[in-house]
């Protein structure tokens, strides 16, 4: 028994919920050290998801992640499109055409989301990104899937990357819009590593 | 047939307005603009994007322009989505100055490679020295002002210590147009030139950068000196000369 294609729907329903009832906050904390559209744009993203899984429900867990990678990329518009759509279509690649998914394949999948992360954005840990919120729910994930319990990874996932959020606030941005305004980025929560930790949070939802 | 461009910028009328701006330049190469999102916000579109890449492929291969960062991310992405899309190549370069040469270079035939060449040819001037300039002021105290501007016939080698060696083809031309060197004369003998294999200098700027051409600031009787060397220095001269000699089919 393992994650089913339910699960991936209900992942991408409470992420698409989260981002509609934290899209004022994901606003502020852009508008802090970027242009102020992240939640926007994601709640819009996520919206497109939704309308997509209803009208081409999918059959795979796989399918469906590689269908919010297009609605994103299409959708999004900032540069949070092609960085969570990369990380969607790489994770539904791992998963390949798989109807289960076990705590090793999950952990592959969440660990493929973030090198995708990490190849389109040219970002590295410390640069205050959402790999700072993917890195070390990717190792947690690694380490918990020993155990071979899917809710436990993504528990552990979460967690991790809701620390690795919080601490991006004393980080001066390396990347992104951010970086342009040097040290005055200290002090402010990274948005993307902040939808990051909600995404996480929604997929340990759906599994519980 | 020549080599196809996609344009991907985060506003609309920029990409619309640069394949304007380089259709006039290149009226035969296909040139397909992806701006903006597709519900006409600023921002960039995958579907935009996929779809041009789509309307420009079977061509002899396709070149694609961005602006900025996301743009270069989602350009990028319709690479990965699209699986094995053919010759794509990703020319990271000024869009406008970028797109202006290598829709030249592919209006005279140049390979994929050569246009994604004359494209990123424009990149980073004036903001990078004129080659020789380095060599030319390290060398002593030559003639102030801009050592690089070798005037009139003297050949660059043997004279002065420190210059380079001798270029394998060297030509003195007299531009003959009443405009002189502006964007359209400079965008063609800088996409010509990138698509052959030689180094060239003209006047002591790089000859396949448009925007160096154009800081030359050459007027109608100024001399263009062109020196060239690589395989194909006998070439990039001759090029030179037909254009300038026909005005570069300009009053």
């Amino acid at each position: 028994m393992g994650l089913d294609v339910n699960w991936a729907v209900k992942w991408l329903t409470l992420s698409a919920q989260a981002m509609a009832e934290h899209r004022v906050w994901l606003i502020e904390l852009d508008r802090a050290i970027g242009d102020s559209d992240h939640g926007e744009n994601m709640d819009r993203g996520f919206q497109a998801v939704l309308d997509k899984l209803a009208e081409n429900p999918p059959e795979t867990p796989g399918a469906a992640l590689k269908l919010t990678a297009m609605a994103l990329m299409s959708k999004v518009g900032g540069a949070a499109g092609p960085l969570y759509g990369t990380a969607f279509l790489r994770a539904g690649t791992a998963l390949g055409d798989a109807a289960y998914i076990d705590a090793a394949g999950l952990a592959a999948a969440l660990g493929a989301a973030r090198d995708g992360i990490v190849a389109r954005g040219k970002a590295e840990s410390g640069d205050k990104t959402m790999v700072d919120a993917w890195t070390p729910a990717v190792e947690a994930a690694a380490a918990a899937a020993a155990d071979g319990d899917t809710l436990a990874v993504l528990i552990a996932a979460a967690e991790a990357a809701e620390a690795g959020a919080v601490a991006t606030e004393p980080l001066v941005a390396r990347k992104g819009r951010a970086s342009y305004l040097g040290e005055r980025s200290a002090g402010h929560r990274d948005p993307g590593a902040a939808s990051s930790a909600l995404i996480l949070r929604a997929a340990a939802g759906a599994a519980a | 047939m020549t080599v196809r461009i996609v344009v991907v910028s985060h506003s609309q009328k920029i990409a619309d307005g640069a394949v304007e701006l380089a259709a006039q330049m290149a009226p035969d190469v296909m040139m397909v603009p992806a701006g903006g999102t597709s519900d006409g916000r600023i921002g960039t579109s995958l579907e935009k994007v996929m779809s041009a890449l789509e309307l420009a492929a079977g061509g002899e291969g396709v070149v694609v322009l961005t602006d900025l960062g996301s743009a270069v991310m989602t350009a990028e992405a319709a690479l990965e989505f699209a699986e094995g899309p053919g010759a794509v190549l990703l020319a990271d370069a000024p869009i406008v100055e970028g797109l202006v040469a290598a829709a030249v270079a592919a209006q005279g035939g140049a390979s994929v490679h050569a246009v994604k060449r004359a494209a990123e040819a424009t990149h980073g001037y004036p903001a990078s020295r004129p080659k020789d300039e380095e060599h030319v002021s390290s060398a002593a105290h030559v003639a102030a002002g801009s050592g690089a501007r070798s005037g009139g016939t003297t050949r660059a080698g043997g004279q002065q210590p420190g210059l380079p060696a001798v270029p394998d083809a060297t030509g003195d031309f007299e531009l003959v147009n009443l405009a002189g060197m502006h964007a359209r004369p400079a965008a063609k003998i800088a996409g010509g030139l990138a698509a052959l294999d030689a180094e060239v200098t003209v006047n002591g700027v790089d000859g396949a950068s448009m925007t160096g051409l154009m800081t030359l600031g050459a007027g109608k009787g100024s001399v263009l000196h062109v020196e060239a060397s690589g395989p194909d220095a006998e070439r990039a001269v001759a090029y030179v000369a037909g254009l300038v000699q026909e005005g570069f089919g300009e009053p």
